[in-house]
């Protein structure tokens, strides 16, 4: 579904990573790891269209995505290093605009049902988002990727800030995803367990060329 | 489409009322500006009279100047711009939301309050009326044009300055409009023709600014 042919990408003059090859079928989860400064979140940008590679191209069901826009993005839930998550708005606001503007069909889990499955209560759920620790922001980001019916899942760093139950959380929602026939694209330092069909790994290293398994 | 647009500008709405200082003081300051001038002018009602249309015109614009550099800084700082742009909706749209709802929150306050500060001008009856429609017309050219300005100055060190520099002397034909308006109507003569031109100059920015701002916002982000 998502194939990467011959990527390379550049930050001002250095040349991140090239040669990236790899194809992603339904039901897979790639994991890209690297050192810090290796193109990790470079990549991932790059993946959504949010970057514009120097070389190459992403296909997403045998189409540039650069030709497919907003069909493209009704495929996509990108979770980036920033949470875009409003501080003046609670986190049942937020969830809820992020799933009016990406047309979520009205059957699917609610804002709230899904703030509640990553652990926030009914209350804080009310609160101003600029009241939360770290970790709850993350986990409204999180929340409202995890329960949309986007295909392709795009995760920058998850599981930074969450404690131990919330990882198992999202980890356990991301295999079900990958077993539903989704794909995902993760960047971690962490080493976490999923329970799914194929696992892959994708190693960005500064000298070396990227190796895909 | 067009619900995702109404929601964009009930977000901003909501954002509005949580953080009402910032309408708040942008109205404080176009009052503070205008009412500025009659202390260094002098207090003749004939001068006055003369400058009013002008100084409210020109208060109009710097006030929406100091607004403009926060219409996209926000998101792109929490990295809710990123989400934005990443929705399956027209980043155009998008940007006409954000215009818009920059607009309800700016240019029509400063329409519905631009009338009282005209009394300290001695103007009354209709041109009080007419200063208050130009502005509310006017005034989308100018969260319009602004948006390309925020757009193309969004992250850069500095860029409040920069965004000014680009600015200000795109706001020039609607000032000229706007204050001709507010003018013909204190003289007794005919404005219709310039409202028109002042309606022409929003309609033309509210159709080529999002493309322009939309484009922008992707070299931004990058």
């Amino acid at each position: 579904m998502l194939a990467v042919s011959q990527l390379a990408a550049a930050r001002g003059d250095r040349t991140l990573f090239s040669g990236v090859n790899f194809t992603l079928a339904a039901g897979e989860l790639l994991e890209v790891v690297g050192a810090n400064g290796s193109g990790k979140t470079t990549l991932l940008r790059v993946l959504c269209g949010l970057m514009q590679p120097v070389e190459g191209e992403v296909r997403w069901n045998g189409e540039n995505i650069r030709a497919l826009h907003e069909d493209f993005h009704s495929d996509l839930a990108y979770v980036g290093h920033l949470n875009g998550v409003k501080d003046d708005l609670t986190p049942l606001e937020n969830v809820a605009f992020a799933r009016a503007l990406s047309a979520e069909p009205r059957t699917a889990a609610t804002a709230a049902q899904a703030l509640s499955a990553l652990g926030l209560t009914k209350q804080q759920q009310r609160l101003p988002s600029k009241v939360l620790s770290q970790g709850q922001k993350r986990r409204v980001a999180l929340a409202r990727a995890l329960f949309s019916r986007a295909k392709l899942w795009i995760f920058d760093e998850p599981f930074a800030a969450l404690d131990v139950a919330a990882v198992g959380l999202v980890a356990e929602r991301m295999s079900t995803h990958a077993r539903a026939g989704g794909v995902l694209v993760l960047s971690s330092h962490q080493e976490v367990a999923f329970d799914v069909v194929q696992r892959r790994q994708l190693r960005l290293g500064g000298s070396s060329a990227p190796t895909f398994n | 489409m067009a619900a995702g647009f109404l929601e964009i500008i009930k977000r901003e709405w909501l954002l509005a009322v949580r953080r009402k200082g910032d309408v708040l003081s942008l109205l404080v300051f176009f009052v503070i500006v205008v009412s500025l001038f009659p202390f260094g002018v002098g207090p003749e009602l004939e001068t006055l009279r003369e400058i009013a249309s002008g100084v409210v015109w020109v208060a109009a614009l710097l006030a929406t100047m100091l607004s403009l550099s926060r219409l996209f800084a926000n998101d792109y700082a929490d990295g809710a711009l990123e989400q934005l742009l990443l929705m399956p909706q027209p980043p155009a749209l998008i940007v006409l939301a954000k215009i818009t709802a920059h607009w309800l929150l700016t240019g029509l306050p400063l329409a519905l309050v631009a009338p009282l500060l005209g009394l300290q001008y001695g103007l009354s009856g209709a041109p009080l009326l007419v200063m208050s429609a130009a502005i509310a017309i006017g005034s989308p050219a100018l969260s319009a044009i602004g948006a390309i300005g925020a757009a193309l100055t969004l992250g850069l060190r500095g860029g409040g300055v920069l965004l000014s520099l680009l600015v200000l002397p795109l706001f020039v034909p609607i000032l000229i409009f706007g204050a001709g308006t507010v003018d013909a109507a204190v003289h007794g003569s005919p404005y219709s023709a310039h409202l028109l031109l002042l309606a022409a100059c929003s309609i033309a920015a509210l159709v080529l600014a999002p493309l322009a701002s939309a484009a922008a916002l992707r070299i931004a982000i990058e």
